[in-house]
């Protein structure tokens, strides 16, 4: 009985989907599916909450864990997609996409994550990822009358497979060599023998199938065309809680199955990351298309995130915790905004539409000014914690010349966020941006208090660290 | 007699063919999705023979996973190659470069 306690808020998700999929059958006004997917997501959330497990939890005979770190974990995505849900609600009516397919995808996708974050065996991890990506391929397509749309499923699809496929090899491998698939067995099962060659080829095909799913150089050709072509609702989703649950499979094989193999794992990640932080911030410069600026965006905060994992400390660990959660919670701002700022026929594409801003909504101009100055790393923004953090823990684990490198691409990527603010503080506009006229009080305030989010945490970042620390022991 | 060995080089040479077939094709979707299933089989083939020759049975029953994926994964691969076609009126990779920069 213990168990159905244990694994309860996705057993709640789970009902709550099937309800909305079948509820939605009988409805003709999708308003209803809408707030029902969205009160469903408010039931998985208290069930998380209440359901905080005292000590750490394996149950069903090793393959699904419940700790601190997956709650925590657990409660950024359920809220990234919640916010998701809220921001995008016009766009979705307004390309009548709001319909039970997307609402029940994105549901689905929710629970792949969650069962991504909790997994303890690798059977489990490849279900949980299939899930997600399943529902995310049909959830890009779903625009079915766009030909941007249609060309980035088929090349989300076919990375994304071929990615599962690379993952799926590195898994039988390991299989193969330490004859089990739970994740605490495999570590145990290195602790004793010392790898060989295969482990390690093994390991560089799991780490390159993961790589892709995180969007890091040099599996990231997906990810500006996906960003792209999608809609813009669906850019969201995918650049938020997926990073999430994919930071959380790293974590658990990187730190439970092969912490003996710190050293081997750690020069591949290295070169992942210099790469990602490189390419990412000078490739963004040339971007136009404000989704594609933030998908090179994305790519380098992936090498950011790495950065943190590579130290191979706790303090590392709990750093990287506090990057990826920072990350998404400061990009769902930025989308929010475009999402707002996009209309019937004129979509906010690109960085040209930003342009006076501040003259229409300074208030939006300002929330976007905030979670630009985040994705910098100025001071009093988060962004800058988190990027402290992440230093700080490299250094101490004596990659000095990392922090360089950071640092460096870092100041090299300011540019293009600084342009943006540029454009909406400075430059004149024919037609400047207008806010959705359908967007309501409850919008406004989620994105303000999103927003308001980032400000407090870069005041008081303390609130988080100790969480994120006390997550990792 | 036919070792581990033999079993393992006959997989990998599968998995470097589908890669290979993703990679250098430059025609057709299809034969991408083909490739996809012919890696994911390669996966397959590793998970049995080590299977059998460790004598434990998961091995085998992540290949009922992997087949039962699979299947839904080509379902909606070939979904989106008829949303393909109806927009660009080509299944063509060549021709797939409306997103660029």
């Amino acid at each position: 009985m213990i168990e159905y306690i244990t694994i309860g808020p996705e057993i709640v998700l789970l009902t709550c989907t099937i309800l909305v999929l079948v509820i939605d059958l009988f409805l003709k006004d999708k308003n209803i599916t809408y707030y029902l997917t969205i009160s469903s997501l408010i039931f998985t959330l208290s069930a998380i909450i209440l359901l905080v497990p005292q000590s750490k939890q394996i149950i069903f005979y090793g393959s699904f864990i419940s700790d601190n770190l997956s709650a925590l974990l657990k409660v950024i995505v359920v809220i990234s997609v919640l916010f998701t849900l809220i921001y995008s609600k016009n766009y979705l009516k307004e390309q009548k996409m709001l319909n039970g397919e997307f609402l029940t995808l994105s549901l689905f996708a929710l629970l792949g994550m969650m069962i991504m974050i909790s997994s303890a065996n690798m059977l489990n991890i490849y279900l949980g990822l299939e899930l997600l990506s399943l529902s995310l391929y049909a959830m890009v397509a779903l625009q079915n009358k766009s030909k941007t749309a249609a060309e980035s499923a088929i090349k989300y699809f076919v990375l994304g497979a071929l990615a599962s496929g690379l993952l799926l090899y590195g898994m039988s491998l390991i299989y193969g060599i330490t004859g089990t698939l739970n994740i605490t067995q495999i570590g145990a099962f290195f602790i004793e023998n010392q790898p060989d060659k295969l482990s390690i080829l093994a390991l560089i095909f799991i780490i390159s199938g993961l790589g892709f799913k995180l969007g890091a150089v040099p599996f990231h050709m997906w990810l500006p065309d996906v960003y792209e072509g999608s809609p813009t609702p669906v850019t969201t989703y995918i650049a938020t809680a997926p990073k999430v649950a994919v930071f959380a499979i790293f974590l658990r094989l990187l730190t439970e199955g092969f912490i003996t193999l710190h050293i081997q794992w750690a020069q591949v990640l290295i070169v992942l990351s210099i790469l990602s932080l490189v390419l990412g911030n000078i490739v963004a410069i040339a971007q136009h298309n404000l989704k594609r600026m933030l998908a090179y965006s994305a790519i380098s905060h992936a090498g950011f995130i790495m950065l943190g994992l590579l130290a191979g400390t706790n303090i590392g660990y709990s750093a990287a915790v506090f990057y990826v959660i920072t990350y998404a919670i400061t990009t769902t701002v930025i989308f929010g905004i475009i999402l707002f700022l996009s209309h019937d026929n004129k979509q906010c594409e690109n960085l040209e539409d930003l342009k006076e801003l501040n003259k229409t909504h300074p208030w939006f101009a300002f929330l976007m000014l905030i979670a630009l100055f985040s994705l910098i790393g100025v001071p009093p923004t988060v962004g800058f914690y988190a990027k402290l953090a992440v230093l700080h823990a490299i250094i101490d684990a004596g990659y000095s010349y990392l922090a360089i490198i950071a640092v460096i691409t870092s100041v090299i990527g300011a540019f293009y966020y600084l342009r943006v603010i540029k454009y909406m503080y400075f430059d004149k506009n024919q037609n400047p941006p207008q806010l959705n006229k359908n967007t309501n009080f409850l919008m406004k305030a989620t994105i303000t208090i999103n927003a308001l989010i980032i400000l407090a945490l870069g005041i008081y970042p303390a609130i988080l660290m100790t969480y994120t620390t006390y997550v990792m022991k | 007699m036919v070792d581990i060995i033999h079993y393992l080089i006959l997989s990998g040479v599968l998995f470097a063919i589908s890669i290979a077939g993703i990679i250098l094709n430059r025609k057709n979707v299809l034969i991408i999705l083909m490739s996809i299933e012919l890696m994911l089989l390669a996966v397959n083939l590793n998970f049995i023979i080590f299977s059998h020759f460790l004598n434990d049975l998961s091995g085998q029953i992540f290949v009922f996973f992997i087949l039962t994926v699979a299947a839904a994964e080509s379902a909606i691969g070939l979904a989106i190659i008829i949303i393909l076609y109806r927009n660009h009126g080509t299944i063509n990779v060549e021709k797939l470069s409306g997103l660029k920069g």
